[in-house]
């Protein structure tokens, strides 16, 4: 009888029959292996969970009372027949690529990653392999990444400028990778910085673990454009459109993600800015990365999967599509970046 | 190009108008004079010819950034936009240039007619000097549908602020088939010589609709009433020799409408009037369709020219005299324009649009309904002592349409939109029932708020039951209430109908499919329509 494949696509998500276990599967399993945090890769429900030390702090914040063992990066375990390691994904911190070998063969599954090193995440660490199962949010080449530093600066301008005109900056960003990623990477001369609440939590999580984050004030009762005059504000996505934000009285708000890089998105959001600025890798990280990897076979999934394999099959490589829980093909810009991008 | 890329940047930054109009007017004040005249050109809609189709430049992007064009074609469809999708992949600048946006425009120009090869070369030399933000405006001037988030009313209010001169006066200088290669900003705006033909029209004035109750605009006798008519809006001019008719987009359309030649001897030097062309027969308007046989073309066939003859509805009387009437009471103005319109021989194609009389309201709106009747949309109800203004305003002016009629259609097919409605699904295909089959028959792409397209761009990418291109077919589930203004027979549709003005009134998540209308009831209201000219207003 042929063996059958190392990994299989089920309803359940990406499986691996002989290491009876799941990776980052979106209905409860008996045992699955977590990519990162993010609430699409990490949900709960199931039996026991395995993932990386620096991850672990976060899944447990949010996913309560699991069982779940860790793993440090680099550090390889033996399930069933199949030996598993994580690599560095860079995707936000914590995050990993899982490898799964069997007898010489390797398979890859790439997680979310971006290739820029971001100064807080573990670098993307390229990984050898025979298959590989990479994401594809940006998929597509419109999507080109200005390097971080200039992203950084021309963010800097728009608190700078604004806080000049005495008015409070709001920054929309994922309360997991992307806000600590912000606080890290911009000016702290240029005024205070202020967390909202659900961005607060994650960052209290981080920092304890030693990841090297500025201080930061959460936004209380109390706390306004008066008390802390030109300050820059890191909330959830859209928390500028709630009540929350009148405390802060005439401010100017900026939407963070990749997703603005394409004019028509950036509009739909009317006055709000947009910076671009993405924990995916963008169209060439994402061509470096699969090659790097040395793979012949590639799956592609979450992301322009049908486009991106195409791409793939014109470059040689032998391509496939995993097919995610809601999408079989594939999903594309979202209708709103602001719902969407929230299950990030 | 980089100080024009500025002032895109500025004021696609702001949704305030205060601060587009200073953005613009510092332009006005500070940029070079050739390339204010190129910005006034293109923000009143004066584009340079295409010297590129927009094929020809998605491939030759798609070959200076190495990729196939395949991709480029599924790329397309989500950034919503070929300028920006070529913007967006092509490989970082070379070096980049200085040269600005007349040069540019000016190149465009020149290049129109040339050689493939000799375009292509210019165009990738051109990308090759200019950042991305460049890139974009370049490539939106050459393939056209350029917005800047600026009307031309806020142009003429940033153009005003900067040199001092009145608003309304510059407005009337703009108007008219002046091009940048013809006049230069001196002579077009400082002095208003740069025009030449002496056959410019007015700013034309537009009506609001009517939303409140009739009654409130106060005593019927200080409004006047008449039909609004279903044809093309233009304006007459006759003035120090020259003769034009110019529609209400500002094209001169004189020679498309032979048959109004003859008025040149007839009206007197110094007039300008307001009306609206139809077809004509039988003394009495025909419908739309008939006009639609005529717009477009450049040449009239004797055969269209008899089967729908034009004739002008006057309006208003915007010149007499060679003095400008506009600030003068509507009652006036129409007095001078009755008088000047009996003079006139009775074969001219020119007629009055007749008054509708009326003493109170409520009569008034007995009077609406038989609209559709009159061959017209509703009514329009203009305030006496209204003067001619410029643009839209409201209060003096008002249309007052009939209701539209209805349909209840399922989506067949969607397609995401451009621009703004980038990746969002907003262009649907729509069916009525024929016996066991959708027979699909009309398209609309507005009439929902954004938050109920993107919720049916989720539902789209769930339901597509197969893709051709952009196109998705979908589950025929999703049924909408569609308005329209009129229906036609047609042959180029499989359903053998057409409508007019298809949009969506509300989406009916409360009716199942197999409650939709059918083909069978809409043929009904077509053959309703075709008995009497024109249909009651009755829903399908």
């Amino acid at each position: 009888m042929a063996q059958q494949p190392l990994l299989t696509f089920t309803d359940r998500g990406i499986c691996c029959p002989e290491g009876g276990f799941y990776i980052d599967p979106w209905r409860p399993v008996g045992r699955a292996l977590i990519t990162h945090g993010h609430s699409d890769h990490a949900r709960p429900g199931h039996g026991a969970y395995l993932a990386t030390d620096a991850a672990a702090p976060v899944i447990r914040h949010r996913l309560g009372p699991i069982r779940l063992e860790t793993i440090g990066f680099g550090e390889t375990r033996q399930i069933g027949g199949v030996t598993v390691s994580f690599h560095p994904a860079g995707h936000v911190p914590g995050s990993a690529q899982i490898r799964i070998e069997r007898g010489g063969e390797v398979w890859v599954v790439s997680g979310d990653y971006k290739t820029e090193p971001d100064g807080l995440s573990e670098p993307f660490e390229p990984v050898l392999c025979h298959t590989f199962i990479s994401e594809c949010t940006f998929g597509l080449p419109v999507f080109r990444w200005a390097p971080q530093p200039e992203v950084m600066a021309r963010i800097n301008r728009w608190w700078a400028a604004n806080a000049a005109e005495g008015r409070m900056s709001i920054l929309g960003a994922y309360a997991l990778g992307k806000a600590q990623r912000l606080m890290a990477g911009l000016d702290p001369g240029i005024g205070p910085l202020l967390t909202h609440g659900a961005v607060e939590e994650t960052t209290a999580i981080l920092r304890a673990q030693g990841y090297p984050l500025p201080a930061t004030t959460r936004v209380t009762a109390g706390i306004d454009a008066k008390s802390h005059p030109g300050a820059l504000v890191i909330a959830p996505p859209g928390a500028e459109a709630t009540p929350w934000a009148n405390r802060f009285g005439g401010y100017a708000s900026a939407f963070v993600s990749g997703w603005m890089q394409i004019r028509g998105i950036r509009r739909r959001r009317g006055a709000s800015t947009g910076f671009v600025l993405s924990d995916h890798a963008d169209w060439p990280g994402l061509n470096t990365a699969i090659r790097e990897t040395g793979a012949t076979r590639v799956y592609v999934t979450h992301g322009y999967t049908q486009i991106f394999r195409r791409w793939l099959a014109d470059q040689g490589y032998d391509a496939g599509i995993v097919a995610t829980e809601y999408e079989g093909e594939g999903i594309e810009a979202p209708a709103d970046p602001l719902v969407e991008a929230a299950a990030e | 190009m980089k100080r024009f890329a500025r002032l895109f940047a500025a004021l696609d930054a702001t949704t305030r108008t205060s601060e587009k109009t200073a953005a613009l007017a510092a332009y006005f004040r500070e940029a070079p004079e050739e390339d204010r005249l190129w910005t006034i050109a293109l923000l009143s809609g004066r584009r340079p010819k295409r010297a590129v189709t927009a094929t020809e430049l998605a491939q030759w992007a798609a070959d200076a950034a190495g990729l196939p064009y395949w991709l480029f074609e599924e790329t397309y469809p989500v950034v919503g936009d070929l300028a920006e999708t070529i913007a967006l992949i092509l490989p970082p600048p070379v070096q980049t240039e200085t040269r600005s946006l007349s040069d540019h425009l000016t190149t465009l120009l020149r290049l129109t007619g040339h050689p493939a090869d000799e375009r292509r070369a210019a165009i990738v030399s051109a990308w090759a000097g200019m950042e991305q933000d460049e890139r974009f405006l370049f490539n939106k001037l050459i393939t056209g549908g350029f917005r800047m988030g600026v009307s031309q009313g806020l142009m003429t209010r940033a153009l005003a602020q900067a040199t001092g001169l009145p608003e309304t006066e510059l407005a009337h200088r703009l108007m008219g088939d002046w091009t940048p290669a013809r006049t230069s900003y001196a002579a077009l705006i400082l002095s208003n010589e740069g025009t030449g033909s002496g056959a410019q029209p007015y700013p034309f004035a537009l009506a609001s609709p009517l939303e409140a109750d009739a009654p409130t605009l106060g005593p019927p006798a200080d409004w006047f009433a008449e039909w609004k008519w279903d044809g093309i809006r233009g304006q007459l001019v006759r003035r120090r020799g020259a003769f034009a008719l110019w529609s209400r987009g500002e094209d001169l359309i004189t020679d498309r409408f032979p048959e109004f030649a003859p008025l040149a001897d007839f009206l007197p030097e110094g007039t300008v009037i307001d009306g609206e062309v139809l077809a004509w027969g039988a003394g009495n308007p025909l419908p739309f369709a008939a006009l639609q046989t005529r717009i477009g073309r450049k040449n009239v066939p004797r055969k269209v020219l008899a089967e729908a003859p034009a004739r002008l509805l006057a309006y208003d009387l915007l010149e007499a005299d060679g003095n400008d009437l506009r600030a003068a009471p509507f009652a006036q103005r129409r007095s001078r324009l009755e008088a000047i319109v009996a003079a006139l021989p009775p074969d001219i194609p020119l007629g009055l649009s007749p008054e509708v009389p009326f003493t109170d309201w409520s009569a008034l709106a007995e009077t609406r309904l038989g609209a559709r009747e009159a061959v017209a949309e509703g009514l329009m109800l203009k305030r006496r002592t209204s003067p001619y203004f410029t643009g839209r305003k409201r209060g003096d002016w008002w249309k007052w349409k009939l209701d539209p009629f209805t349909v209840d259609a399922v989506m067949l097919y969607a397609q995401a939109g451009h621009g703004r409605r980038a990746s969002l699904f907003t262009d649907f295909t729509f069916a009525v029932r024929d016996g066991d089959h959708l027979v699909p028959f009309a398209k609309a792409y507005s009439g929902l708020t954004d938050d109920e397209f993107a919720e049916i761009t989720r539902w789209v990418r769930q339901n597509t039951l197969e893709r051709f291109g952009p196109v998705r077919r979908v589950t025929p589930e999703l049924v909408f209430e569609l308005a329209f203004e009129g229906i036609q027979a047609s042959s180029r549709h499989k359903s053998g109908i057409a409508l007019r003005f298809p949009r969506m009134l509300r989406w009916r998540r409360d009716k199942p499919v197999a409650e939709i209308d059918t083909l069978d009831g809409l043929k009904a209201l077509l053959a309703s329509v075709s008995d009497r000219g024109q249909p009651s207003n009755t829903g399908a």
